[in-house]
């Protein structure tokens, strides 16, 4: 047996074993890979930048830890931003896991705040960040069709208390915050099909400019929305991710995956190439051997 | 059950064992909870191992993984359904004695009798438990089915089908043509350019045109129709392509995230 025909019954496994043995050394490893950056994700990053100190901005947390190593570094670059620059954030969670991944992120947050820090070369002071004033977090209730439909009427409809059971008019923030309209964006961050609900429903009914952070393996569904302008933005996967990162002059774990990305998908194309190889001469070597 | 069986099930408690003693030593003890916190990054670690085991082959450490999975996020569920909705929604607007009961506030605008209507729903649905009534189900069964139905003719009609639609008719010649001359004189390659615009247009205009062309089965495929649908398919394919690719940068990034998780809190070498 020789090379190519070994190369045709490779067990599986020693792929996978492969795989996993390059990806742990390239994240051991210390290089960067360059990111470019989309528009798509610029005009994200750029819809937030733009807004006034005090604005608020919805950010739903339609994921479970199933799509975290995605999504999560969406969830911090952008809060970070919101956080950083003044606006208040209302979260709300439409995957009954999402409330833990919400919770986490919330908590990391506000603890990096804490720090002094300098971003696209600006300095800012380190904040406190408060419960009901900064922010609102919803909580989790089912069926995200019906529940985005009425909060679009009112979010103290579907949420009557926020996530730590207190009622949404106790808080201050949420005082000038009735529905869709008092919200200067909605930014989805999802793992479900929970976006396509926020599109139709959402976006749809109530026109609220809306951007999606979605999965790697949803990205290319969710394109034709951004073409057909009923969203203003799209991060797709860890590479939108690292691209927000970039943007936000904030690298954290998504920039630092895609030199694991480089090297795991450099080794699958070398494995496709080398698979191909021995499929096209073990293919050619056998009609010879017809024609003897 | 084999010896070799036990002897690899001796060995996983020992280990599991042994990184629990581990991790809570190293965990600060001043920081509380600590062998809490060194059994959960231990157990964390099991788990993820023990699904990715069924790599190498299916073994009763990726079933017992998978049976947990399934029961904790079955039981999960419901008791955010119960908490979430039922008691924070449902039981303020039904009655006082259970709001206060339950320590929820009561809602602003007082009892509703309409909200006796999906009590009385939910518990018809509960009858499909019952081997003698289960045909009651079939009615709140039948309004969720005609609800949902109804919503998302109206969702796919506007959302999925007009606005598609409408943003494929795109101008061919860009949206400032001038003619021939102009254009060429004014060449613009980068992103945002005409040309790209341009080229943007026309490759929207023909995957739409030739991706409907191949799904138009009153008309045999041949000839200039032939054609048509061989390109519409290429299009086809490399749409499956493209969603592919976003689709194995997915699993690298859960990868990414296991090895993080791994290597950085549980081992704690990266």
């Amino acid at each position: 047996m020789d090379i190519f025909e070994k190369l045709m019954k490779l067990d599986r496994r020693w792929v996978f074993l492969f795989l996993i043995a390059v990806c742990v050394v390239t994240y051991a490893a210390d290089f960067e890979i360059p990111v470019l950056v989309e528009p798509e994700v610029e005009a994200i990053f750029n819809f937030v930048d733009t807004l006034p100190a005090g604005a608020a901005v919805m950010i739903p947390i339609d994921y479970d830890p199933g799509s975290l190593a995605e999504l999560h570094p969406m969830t911090y670059a952008i809060v970070e931003q919101c956080w950083r620059k003044n606006l208040k954030v209302v979260f709300s969670a439409l995957s009954q896991n999402a409330p833990g991944m919400a919770d986490q992120a919330i908590r990391d947050i506000s603890d990096s705040l804490k720090v002094e820090k300098e971003y696209n070369g600006v300095v800012y002071p380190p904040r406190e960040i408060v419960n009901g004033v900064d922010y609102c977090f919803l909580g989790y209730k089912p069926y995200p069709a019906i529940i985005i439909l009425s909060m679009g009427q009112n979010f103290r409809l579907p949420f009557p208390l926020d996530y730590y059971g207190t009622p949404l008019d106790s808080l201050p923030m949420m005082r000038d915050i009735q529905n869709y309209d008092d919200l200067a964006c909605v930014i989805d961050i999802s793992g479900t099909n929970a976006t396509d609900y926020w599109i139709s429903y959402g976006q749809g009914r109530y026109g609220f400019p809306l951007a999606i952070g979605v999965t790697g393996v949803s990205t290319a569904q969710y394109y034709p929305y951004y073409g057909s302008g009923q969203i203003f933005g799209i991060m797709g996967g860890m590479l939108g991710a690292a691209q927000y990162e970039q943007l936000a002059d904030n690298p954290g774990l998504a920039k630092d995956g895609m030199r694991v990305q480089w090297s795991a998908h450099m080794m699958i194309i070398a494995f496709i190439v080398l698979g191909n190889v021995g499929y096209f001469v073990s293919r050619i070597r056998a009609r010879r051997g017809e024609r003897r | 059950m084999k010896k070799s069986t036990l002897i690899v099930m001796a060995v996983v408690v020992v280990l599991f064992l042994l990184s629990w003693v581990l991790k809570a030593s190293a965990l600060q003890p001043e920081q509380g909870s600590y062998i809490l916190r060194g059994f959960l990054v231990t157990f964390a670690a099991f788990l993820t191992l023990a699904v990715m085991s069924f790599l190498y082959q299916d073994n009763p450490f990726y079933k017992f993984a998978e049976h947990l999975f399934v029961g904790v996020s079955a039981a999960f569920w419901m008791c955010m359904g119960f908490w979430t909705t039922i008691v924070q929604n449902l039981i303020p607007r039904l009655s006082t004695s259970l709001a206060d009961y339950f320590m929820v506030p009561q809602r602003p605008e007082g009892l509703n009798l309409f909200f006796y209507t999906p009590v009385i729903l939910g518990i018809l649905l509960l009858m499909r438990l019952s081997p003698r009534g289960g045909w009651i189900s079939r009615w709140p069964l039948a309004f969720i089915v005609g609800t949902t139905a109804g919503l998302n003719f109206i969702r796919y009609l506007r959302s999925d089908f007009i606005k598609q639609i409408s943003s494929t008719f795109v101008p061919l010649l860009g949206t400032q043509w001038e003619g021939i001359g102009p254009f060429l004189s004014n060449l613009d390659l980068s992103a945002s350019g005409q040309l790209v615009l341009l080229l943007s247009n026309w490759v929207v205009f023909l995957g739409v045109f030739t991706g409907l062309i191949y799904f138009f089965f009153s008309k045999e495929h041949k000839g200039a129709f032939g054609v048509g649908s061989r390109v519409g398919i290429w299009i086809l394919m490399i749409t499956f392509g493209a969603s592919f690719g976003y689709t194995v940068m997915g699993r690298i990034s859960l990868l990414v995230g296991r090895i993080t998780f791994l290597f950085g809190t549980w081992l704690e070498l990266i």
